[in-house]
């Protein structure tokens, strides 16, 4: 009833081909992207509640579309290759340094790189974590699932420590951490909260414009084609060493970028502590909860799993029941690790799949079928 | 002679750490042994065991409780919990999700970590409680052979001792018992096993009852030596190379993946450590499971149905 198709016919394969061939979905997209390029900046400036609040931008906002970003990445790999992989903190983390080291000039050996504005360094330091996935990925062409893991593990591991131990990385700062440089595009300087957040949302909108249109093509149906059963898909003409690395290359790319632009603009300084291992669970978590194998679900699982220990922090407080800071932390815990049990028993494929479910649903209303 | 001496030093004693590292992979091999489910939550286990292990020890300390009776009973509570935790998350998480695909198993389990994690804290408290069972002070080793001898902690040794047992133990209750063919025969089909009569959700409950008392076992060691506290559970990943060295599949293959990982850790520390910052057995052992994937995917002494591309 509400969101009937019917009358809405295909003339040409362009449009029937089309990214979202209902008209509702292009409406609402649209309505979507305006609201979030135009309508919470101008919100903000009007100081509309609750888009007035540094703190939402700052703290909720920016932080979301980064990480959304980054699951998206993870889910090519894991959602739509079926690669496993617990490195994403790794992987950001490389992206975050190359693209310190690209803006603040590199030396090595005879080599010398002056320092570099800042988009192409963002796009280099994804460019040295997609080069990091395709050195880590090489094991998923003897190995997968849980031995993949473990493989990619030794990634998370070992980063941990190159990062945290060669001073060259961090420029030799006696503490350690590391101050990014002025966020300076095109001669445009993106400070204020609301800058910023423009900034990641440009990002966001064109990296998943870019994986949407890659997962419908000819590479990601190779990559489909191997998750669901790798010597079918040898078999008809696949070549999984292309398929994989591939997806390691290009979900490590995105994953690198994201590091960058969580170092960068969320951070703004950082030491290596800030992509470990939690960090790669976090956005294995969003990948699950959202859904496997679905970019919509990227954002789905990316909001919940940052808005989850939020709520559980200002619901008792609404409430007026005293609670401790340490008690919400472990309860944040809980409740992420039993709503990730009760996810996968009642709907493995997350978020999403409840999305397509409820879609289907008011289509039909009020009739049963 | 210096030199070797404490070459032999290092060596033993990483040896014997790597057997610490066994007691942890034990855990993991006994379910993944016997259910196909790679346990994520083996770490958090430890926690769990060993922190209610050492509250009711303060408890019954506290109560005046001669030392031995204190212990028992502290184990026996703990034994109890580790039980009442193996029925609830066979009940609850992987009771429904039989015959799922071993990866959606896995990621409930890191579910399960999360969970036992945080409620284990929230009862018994977040803080770093000692633990002392076993003796820990240094022992000296032919003092007559090498000058100053060879350091070892009897610790690590007490460790090593208990180790030998448990996989005694395990070995004769996977082979000669029916319980122990069971779990065999539901590691190998699903399906096929509940076919025959194997009652599934009794056998899962005995193999996390079974890691749980590994667990508890582990968690005397490591709570000695550590103290118990929450970076406990990272153990479950420093347990994961054991595994891959030694294969999913084998007890002694535990035990031999901890004593190469341990060895190899050690000796890399103090002998190439120095020139490269330091620090390099945090990520050691994972590099060396990385090589041998490459070369031998099933691990050493691990059974060759690993999926292979």
């Amino acid at each position: 009833m509400f969101y009937r198709e019917a009358g809405q016919f295909k003339t040409s394969y362009t449009a029937d081909m089309a990214i979202f061939p209902i008209r509702q979905d292009r409406i609402a997209l649209w309505l979507l992207l305006a609201f979030a390029f135009v309508g919470i900046p101008v919100l903000a400036k009007f100081h509309v509640w609750p888009f007035g609040s540094e703190y939402l931008l700052r703290a909720i906002l920016v932080p979301f579309l980064i990480l959304s970003l980054a699951a998206i990445g993870l889910n090519i790999l894991t959602g739509y290759c079926g690669q496993l992989s617990l490195g994403s903190g790794a992987f950001m983390a490389v992206g975050a340094y190359s693209a310190y080291k690209f803006g603040t000039g590199v030396e090595i050996l005879f080599l010398k790189i002056p320092p570099l504005p800042m988009l192409p360094s963002i796009l280099l330091g994804g460019l040295m974590a997609a080069i990091v996935g395709i050195v880590f990925g090489i094991p998923s062409l003897r190995i997968k699932g849980l031995y993949l893991a473990v493989a990619t593990l030794a990634a998370q591991f070992f980063f941990d420590w190159v990062f945290a131990r060669i001073r060259w990385f961090t420029n030799y700062t006696p503490s350690g951490s590391v101050n990014a440089p002025q966020l300076e595009f095109f001669g445009l300087f993106f400070n204020s909260p609301i800058e910023r957040y423009i900034l990641c949302l440009l990002f966001v909108v064109v990296f998943a414009f870019l994986a949407k249109n890659l997962v419908r093509g000819n590479l990601g149906r190779q990559w489909m084609a191997i998750r669901d059963m790798d010597i079918a898909a040898e078999l008809i003409g696949i070549r999984p060493l292309y398929a994989k690395l591939s997806a390691f290359a290009i979900s490590s790319f995105i994953i690198g970028v994201a590091g960058a632009l969580w170092a960068f603009v969320y951070l703004g300084s950082w030491e290596p502590l800030a992509f470990n291992i939690d960090r790669s669970f976090q956005i294995l978590f969003m990948v699950i909860i959202g859904g496997l194998g679905s970019i919509l679900g990227s954002f789905l699982g990316a909001a919940f799993i940052l808005v989850l220990p939020i709520l559980l922090d200002q619901v008792p407080h609404a409430l007026g029941i005293p609670i401790s800071v340490e008690t919400v932390s472990l309860l944040v815990f809980i409740v992420t690790g039993a709503l990730i049990c009760w996810l996968l028993i009642v709907e493995p494929h997350g978020f999403a799949r409840l999305w397509l479910t409820a879609k289907e649903k008011l289509r039909l209303w009020p009739f049963p079928y | 002679m210096i030199a070797f001496g404490q070459f032999l030093e290092v060596l033993i004693g990483g040896l014997l750490s790597g057997v610490l590292y066994s007691l942890v992979a034990l855990g993991f091999v006994l379910i993944f042994k016997a259910s196909g489910v790679f346990n994520f939550a083996q770490g958090a286990m430890v926690l769990l065991a060993g922190l209610a292990l050492v509250r009711s020890l303060d408890f019954l300390a506290a109560r005046g409780f001669p030392g031995w009776a204190a212990i028992v009973l502290g184990l026996a509570f703990a034994a109890l919990i580790m039980t009442i935790s193996a029925y609830l998350i066979e009940r609850f998480v992987l009771g429904p999700l039989v015959n799922q695909d071993g990866l959606i198993l896995f990621m409930s389990t890191i579910g399960v970590t999360f969970i036992l994690e945080g409620i284990s804290q929230m009862i018994f408290g977040a803080e770093i409680y000692p633990l002392k069972l076993y003796p820990t002070d240094a022992w000296f080793l032919a003092e007559g052979v090498f000058p100053g001898g060879i350091l070892l902690n009897k610790l690590d040794v007490w460790g090593g001792l208990i180790a030998g047992v448990l996989v005694a133990g395990l070995a004769l209750f996977f082979q000669q018992t029916k319980t122990g063919r069971a779990l065999r025969a539901v590691a190998d089909d699903h399906q096929a096993a509940q076919s025959v009569g194997i009652p599934i959700s009794w056998i899962w409950f005995v193999v996390w009852l079974v890691a749980g008392l590994v667990a508890l076992v582990a968690a005397t060691v490591w709570g000695t030596k550590l103290g118990v506290q929450f970076s406990i559970t990272f153990l479950a990943l420093k347990a994961l190379p054991v595994l891959i060295i030694g294969g999913f599949t084998s007890v002694p293959g535990a035990i031999m993946g901890g004593l190469i990982i341990g060895a190899g850790e050690k000796l890399a520390e103090a002998y190439l450590g120095p020139s490269m910052g330091g620090g390099i057995e945090y990520w050691f052992g994972f590099v060396l499971a990385l090589v041998v994937l490459m070369v031998r995917p099933q691990g050493l002494f691990g059974e060759r149905i690993i999926e292979r591309v």
